[in-house]
């Protein structure tokens, strides 16, 4: 078995990180002149890693999907960015954040690379408000703060409920600006189709023209995947209807492993599933515990008549509502982390307190927020016993002015107001914490590739604290990647340019261009979207919320067959040298065909229950997950072998934890 | 619900295009208008016809992906949404729904209701931008105080989608909303006055050369913005302009 190195420096937690960059060998600008790079995947990560290589010096490629790398999925995070400033002088520090980020991540993160996330938080604050990112202010102007799950002190900066549309347009105007030097080529509607691996290093892609539907062939000295989850593979979720695992993927059947790749991150409050042709789910961010409080009716009777529609929930008094989260978690209340609020919505739920005609939603109310918001306004202006209607109005204003935009988008979706009546939620998958496994360079198993954000598996664990996804994607690309590739490149300065005239070159293409036709050509009738959504199902009720042994296996042997029968009886219509997205689609959901699996046998294996990922079997008597830490403080990494994902090989590195200790978590 | 659907149908950017017309039924009130084009496409596939073409990603109306002009409007009737947003309950049991692309010069048809929108990346490209490189030594984000008033409008400018939306409803297909969005959001910020002047000479400069017409001040633009954001940014950036030229 080979073993994993992941490269952590040597020396104290707070200094590694220091000490490694002071050692990194630097290339000189003569040299990276003759370095060319491709950056896969123009997210917070890509982005801000595109334009951070290219103002060092290097020839940068940045590849999209999208027509335009400004609509990277990136974009539609709304609540915030972490960062440990302390400007509310609330106690927060760098180490602060650090443990709070292990904690949160139920301790199956590396502490070396979180340590270096915490240390680089603040930078990237600096960074974006030098860029123009319009963060919220104060009135005295200096920069606003508010609170996330998991944490008890306010370090999240965000932009009303549109934070991540502002800091990557912050990273997109970067990007665009070494464009126009000639630094960056951009190639929009291009999508990876194949990694090319030259002597055993990374050395370039296939990538198809959306438009054209041509394959072109890209050389380069590195190629970073910054190319986000897959939780898609779900087939409902908050992610965009383009996100995708191909790319990913493709470098693993490559030698690139997957590191825990069943660490899905389900989120609590999301929009309910409405009926079957649902296409995606909409997120509603987690800043709205901050003031909304979640809720179920306490007696049965009352849920079964509220799915009726026999009552209303604002019928309902006080005493007859369970705030189970307060209840539960005294402490957090409805600020726990992700993973807990997900797990006691299902509970509820499945008990039968579901208010929802499919039985899957519980209440997010601001009806108490409402009337301590308007109250303190009231008291503010001076008005004498106002009545409730003018508590109400002035609080409706306070709630509007800080959630405005989600209150809006919520109502456009269901067609009920929010200020009104409750919003109804329930969990969604939304991000995923496994990914490529890399070293503390960010580099993976295959030398010369890099894997930042998402798309790598490195800083959450098993479970992401709300408001971290964007630091890590911009830690990586703006602050680390852009060091640390000098490990690599240093080596790199004699190799001169890559051919893509190499045979590698050549079978990489044939075989993208193969498997194209294969689609192309098959004769059967069933549209790619209804593969799709089958293995969504499967993925949805087995390797969910919950899992269990059964369910796992089971599901294995349904992802396997669910794939033969994809491949003998898809149809694709079209053509491949034109436009084509039915051809794209088919690509995207043949990968997460065999990605599904590889997740369910992770699944099985990690015979614990940690952050997101809750084995039935291990739980205590009040439903918590019960970790192991003596057999299953590793991460994950499996290496494709056979041409099967069913016959990859675990690999494991063992976590070492020596600056915190193991608890049990808890937020009660 | 039942509804016929005629369509714009273009094979290709050189191709001559036509409406076709098609009907869909069984759709729900809750669908999307773009589930209900996925169901109109499954259809299309068991009959082994092509599906109609058109962008779409994030599907909670945020990225500026989804086009289409919906009988006669931007993203459709609706207000403050965009297509993706839109949903079915705001049309009529048996009505006819028109769907055409974005059409102006500068955003040419690539496929069906598929346009090639870059000429919004070469105008970022041009000056769209505050000239910092990556370092962790910029000065601490609080050194500098901002009235949060500049920075509440400097927000509401920066969350333009850049969707093009305004560039289809206006009758001279011009790009002013946009660029001034962009240029309202520096220009409110101290960050951004440094290099105010060439900025705003550079993206119009940008914006005229990729064919998008004049601005005659119809408000158009802003009706169907499906981000709201105001005319007073085009002013602004004729103020901006003013002064470039003056200098």
């Amino acid at each position: 078995m080979s073993k994993l190195k992941s490269e952590i420096p040597e020396g104290s937690l707070a200094e590694k990180w220091t000490k490694h960059k002071a050692k990194i060998p630097l290339v000189s600008p003569a040299n990276k002149r003759q370095i060319d790079v491709i950056v896969v995947g123009t997210g917070l990560a890509g982005s801000s890693a595109a334009a951070s290589l290219a103002e060092l010096g290097y020839n940068v490629k940045a590849f999209c999907f999208q027509d335009s790398p400004r609509r990277a999925h990136s974009i539609a995070a709304q609540g915030g960015i972490n960062a440990a400033k302390n400007y509310q002088n609330d106690g927060d520090s760098v180490f602060r954040l650090f443990y709070d980020t292990i904690k949160g991540g139920d301790y199956r993160s590396r502490e070396a690379n979180v340590h270096r996330l915490a240390e680089v938080s603040t930078n990237i604050i600096d960074q974006c408000v030098a860029q123009g990112v319009p963060f919220a202010r104060e009135y005295g102007g200096l920069l606003d703060n508010r609170s996330f799950g998991g944490v008890q002190v306010s370090r999240t900066f965000y932009a009303k409920g549109q934070t991540g549309q502002q800091l990557l347009l912050g990273a997109y105007s970067a990007l665009s600006r070494q464009v126009a030097k000639g630094r960056v080529e951009l190639l929009s509607r291009h999508e990876m189709v194949e990694l090319v691996v030259v002597d055993g290093k990374s050395r370039g892609i296939i990538a198809r023209n959306l438009v054209t539907g041509q394959l072109e062939r890209h050389s380069a000295h590195a190629v970073l995947l910054c190319t986000g989850g897959y939780g898609n593979v779900f087939y409902l979720s908050t992610n965009a209807m383009g996100s995708n695992v191909t790319a990913a993927w493709k470098a693993h059947k490559k030698g690139a492993f997957m590191a825990n790749p069943c660490f899905t991150q389900i989120h609590p409050t999301c929009i309910p599933v409405s009926g079957d042709s649902q296409s995606k789910l909409t997120l509603m961010s987690e800043s709205l515990r901050n003031d909304g409080r979640i809720w179920v009716p306490k007696k049965i009777e009352d849920a079964q008549a509220i799915r009726e529609g026999t009552i209303k929930p604002t019928d309902l008094p006080e005493e007859e509502r369970d705030y189970y989260l307060e209840r539960r978690y005294p402490a957090f209340g409805n600020l726990v982390p992700r993973d807990v609020a997900s797990r006691a919505a299902k509970e509820r739920c499945d008990a039968g307190f579901g208010v929802n005609k499919t039985g899957e939603a519980v209440y997010l109310d601001f009806s108490s927020a409402i009337e301590r918001f308007g109250a303190e306004a009231a008291h503010v202006r001076g008005i004498q016993n106002p009545s409730d209607k003018d508590i109400k109005k002035l609080g409706e204003r306070v709630i509007e002015s800080k959630y405005g935009n989600l209150f809006q988008m919520y109502e456009k979706i269901t067609a009920q107001n929010p200020y009104q009546t409750p919003m109804m939620i329930y969990p969604a998958v939304h991000y995923t914490m496994g990914g490529v496994w890399v070293d503390y360079n960010l580099m993976t198993t295959v030398p010369g590739l890099f894997a930042l954000g998402e798309a790598n598996f490195s800083d959450h664990g098993a479970n992401r604290l709300g408001a971290s996804a964007l630091m890590q994607g911009l830690a990586d690309g703006y602050f680390v990647a852009p060091y640390t590739i000098g490990t690599y490149l240093a080596k790199d300065i004699v190799t001169g340019k890559i051919s893509t005239k190499s045979p590698e070159f050549e079978e990489a293409e044939n075989n993208a261009r193969k498997r194209i036709e294969g689609f192309l050509n098959n004769n059967g009738n069933t549209p790619v979207e209804s593969f799709h959504r089958d293995l969504g199902k499967i993925m949805w009720s087995q390797c969910g919320m919950a899992r269990n042994e059964k369910g796992l296996k089971k599901a294995i042997a349904d992802i396997r067959s669910l794939r033969d029968k994809f491949y003998a009886e898809v149809k694709v219509t079209g053509k491949m040298n034109e436009m084509n997205p039915e051809l794209d689609k088919a690509g995207r959901v043949a990968d997460f065909l065999e990605l599904g699996e590889l997740m369910c046998m992770d699944a099985l294996a990690r015979e614990e229950s940690c952050g997101g990922h809750f084995r039935e079997e291990y739980q205590s008597k009040e439903g918590e997950a019960v970790r192991k830490d003596d057999e299953f403080a590793f991460v994950s990494a499996w290496e494709f072998s056979e041409n099967d994902p069913g016959k990859s090989k675990l690999h494991k590195e063992e976590l070492s934890f020596e600056n915190v200790e193991l608890n049990t978590r808890s937020y009660k | 619900m039942n509804f016929t659907i005629n369509v714009w149908r273009q094979n290709g950017p050189k191709e001559k295009g036509k409406i076709a017309t098609y009907q869909v039924s069984d759709i729900s009130n809750d669908m999307s208008f773009l589930e209900m084009m996925d169901v109109l496409n499954n259809e299309l596939i068991g009959k082994d016809q092509d599906p109609i073409a058109f962008d779409h990603d994030c599907r909670e109306g945020i990225c500026g992906m989804c086009s289409m002009f919906i009988n006669g409007e931007a993203h459709g009737p609706d207000r403050l949404v965009t297509t993706c947003q839109l949903h079915m309950r705001k049309f009529k049991n048996g009505q006819t729904i028109t769907i055409e692309p974005f059409r102006a010069n500068a955003f040419p048809v690539i496929k069906d209701l598929v346009v090639d929108r870059s000429s919004f990346d070469r105008i970022q490209q041009a000056g769209g931008f505050i000239s910092v490189n990556t370092s962790g030594n910029t000065q601490d984000a609080n050194s500098i105080p901002i009235e949060k008033n500049d920075a509440d409008r400097a927000f509401d400018a920066a969350t333009c989608i850049g969707c093009g939306a305004c560039v289809a409803s206006c009758k001279n297909a011009s790009a002013m909303l946009f660029v001034s969005a962009k240029v309202s959001q520096y220009s409110l910020l101290p960050q951004g006055k440094v290099e105010a002047t060439d900025r705003v000479l550079n993206m119009v400069n940008q914006m005229d050369e990729e064919g998008f017409g004049n601005c005659t001040n119809t408000g158009a633009c802003e009706v169907e913005c499906p981000k709201g954001i105001s005319i007073e940014n085009i002013a602004r950036m004729n103020r901006e302009m003013l002064k470039a030229s003056l200098k």
